[in-house]
């Protein structure tokens, strides 16, 4: 307000500004990377002040060498490996069964309110809870890590694809059927594209939950390879830094398959938020 | 098209609607309405808000149900009728995944209509009206007087044989309405489509009109079918024509004794 009124009041000041402008950051495009410089740094401050002994914490740099080290002359590849291809499973499984099913029910509502609460329910409860249950019926194999990360998928997708359609635009399934289209054709050709943008964030919350609850599963149930195994055995046999890359390399994994979707999606749904 | 000026009793009637009911939770909105739309003719819905006036062109366009009565086009019943309908915000009804020109073969394409043929339909409607338009875009790239042009010839290219339009300038700025104005008076004037156009504006309802019909608050029944039949192609000046200002002040007069009632 006070600026406002200034600026009203004394129009010659306004050559103050390119003053101003020499505070500004240099540069936009260095903003993301102050954040890891940040924390790699308050990370370094903490080993170098033995405020952890470095037999809990390496150094950030001796834990990226080992990283880089067990990617390229070690077993960390075959882990990073395992526990992709058991995520895209789960994931693929999830998404195949899902996104038809959850279609279908958003386009009939009387089904859908009859599913709703189960639905819901398993939703809502941590898919982790179910574990014993998966083991009970899958055994300790590998199929039951990607079939209880699947079965997570599964919920998730149904969810949000059923949402999908069911929040379709009544405007475009009416302009579709006053144009003369059947039923099958306005699914087809209005519900099924309106469906596209919430289902897309069912698929990429989707495959964050597959890599959690591979993850978990690779810790608890009986693996050989994959990284939830390798952070759990660094753990107890105290290989810190094995531990500590393996935790970096889980993230990592996460990220890049949250950016894949994203470009996925501005790619393939290009009309959503225009 | 009709040449010679038509005297009021002989408008041949082409939508008709008998005893038509129509109520919103409980509240009647329609009570054994009767209506005679004429054929070949531009009609303007014209009323308080709340009447219906959107309601009542939907009902006849099978878009939203009614409760009884019966609606025939062409001496049909309405579902059997071919029916082009432009709705008010052509965001929400447009297809944004489709480019432009699939959007206005649309409705070629849900009557199985060959490919080329479809093309060449949507390239004799854009010579008849002189429309150029970059149809390989995305619907969502064009400005929104051309998105609703877009939605003017989807509801066109299928030859219906009722035009109806639900407020379609009400999401433009003036200079678009001025356009899409001349554009849908060059659509009439080409093809003597009967046409039937909602408006929130007496002006624009009696500059475009050959017959203003006039609706009540509710429950709606028709004030008064007002005829204007200045000929086309009329232009902006005629809104100083004294049988234009004459036009408008007798609706005008009529709106505002159904206000006060």
């Amino acid at each position: 307000m006070t600026t406002l009124e200034r600026s009203a009041s004394e129009p010659i000041a306004v050559p103050a500004l390119p003053i101003a402008k020499k505070f500004r950051f240099p540069t936009n495009a260095l903003l993301p990377v102050i954040g890891p410089i940040a924390f790699i740094g308050v990370w370094y401050a903490i080993c170098a002040a033995h405020v952890v002994r470095p037999v809990l914490l390496p150094t950030p740099f001796v834990t990226l060498a080992f990283l880089v080290d067990s990617l390229i002359h070690g077993t960390m590849m075959q882990d990073v490996l395992a526990t992709l291809t058991r995520t895209l499973e789960a994931f693929a499984i999830g998404a195949v069964v899902g996104v038809p099913l959850g279609v279908a029910l958003g386009a009939n509502l009387r089904l859908y309110r009859s599913v709703e609460f189960l639905v819901d329910f398993f939703r809502s409860m941590p898919a982790s809870a179910l574990i014993p249950l998966f083991i009970l019926f899958f055994g300790i194999a590998d199929v039951n890590k990607v079939a209880i990360a699947g079965f997570s998928v599964f919920l998730i997708v149904v969810f949000n694809s059923a949402y999908g359609v069911m929040n379709a635009r009544k405007s475009r399934v009416l302009a579709a059927k006053v144009m003369g289209a059947s039923s099958f054709q306005i699914f087809r050709d209005v519900l099924l594209f309106e469906s596209l943008p919430q289902t897309f964030i069912g698929l990429r919350n989707g495959i964050s939950t597959a890599l959690v609850i591979v993850v978990v599963a690779e810790m608890f149930i009986g693996s050989e390879h994959g990284l939830g195994h390798r952070i759990i055995e660094g753990e107890q046999v105290l290989h810190v830094a094995d531990m500590y890359a393996s935790i970096i390399v889980a993230g990592i994994i996460g990220y890049l398959l949250n950016v894949i979707f994203m470009l996925l999606d501005s790619r393939l749904i290009h009309w959503n938020g225009k | 098209m009709m040449t010679a000026p038509v005297p009021p009793a002989v408008d041949e009637p082409f939508v008709t609607v008998r005893g038509l009911d129509k109520a919103f939770g409980g509240q009647p909105v329609y009570q054994n309405f009767n209506l005679d739309l004429p054929r070949g003719k531009m009609t303007t819905v014209f009323g308080p808000n709340g009447c219906g006036k959107s309601t009542l062109i939907n009902m006849m366009a099978g878009l939203i149900p009614f409760d009884a009565g019966r609606v025939e086009i062409g001496g049909k019943d309405f579902r059997a009728a071919r029916i082009g309908y432009v709705f008010q915000n052509y965001r929400d009804s447009l297809f944004p995944w489709m480019r432009a020109l699939e959007n206005i073969e649309y409705p070629l394409s849900v009557r199985g209509v060959p490919r080329a043929q479809q093309r060449e339909r949507v390239d004799k409607l854009l010579a008849a009206f002189e429309i150029k338009l970059d149809l390989k875009r995305h619907t969502y790239e064009l400005s929104g007087g051309q998105q609703q042009l877009v939605a003017i010839l989807r509801a066109l290219v299928a030859e219906p044989e009722v035009l109806f339009l639900d407020e379609p300038f009400s999401a433009l700025d003036y200079e678009m309405t001025l356009y899409i104005r001349d554009k849908l008076q060059t659509v009439f004037l080409e093809t003597g489509l009967t046409t039937v156009v909602v408006s929130h504006d007496l002006e624009e309802a009696v500059y475009l009109a050959d017959r203003v019909l006039l609706l009540s608050k509710r429950p709606t029944r028709v004030v008064e079918m007002i005829h204007y039949d200045t000929p086309r192609p009329r232009t902006t000046e005629i809104m100083s024509d004294p049988e234009f200002v004459r036009t408008k002040a007798h609706a005008l007069q009529l709106f505002r004794a159904e206000m006060a009632r």
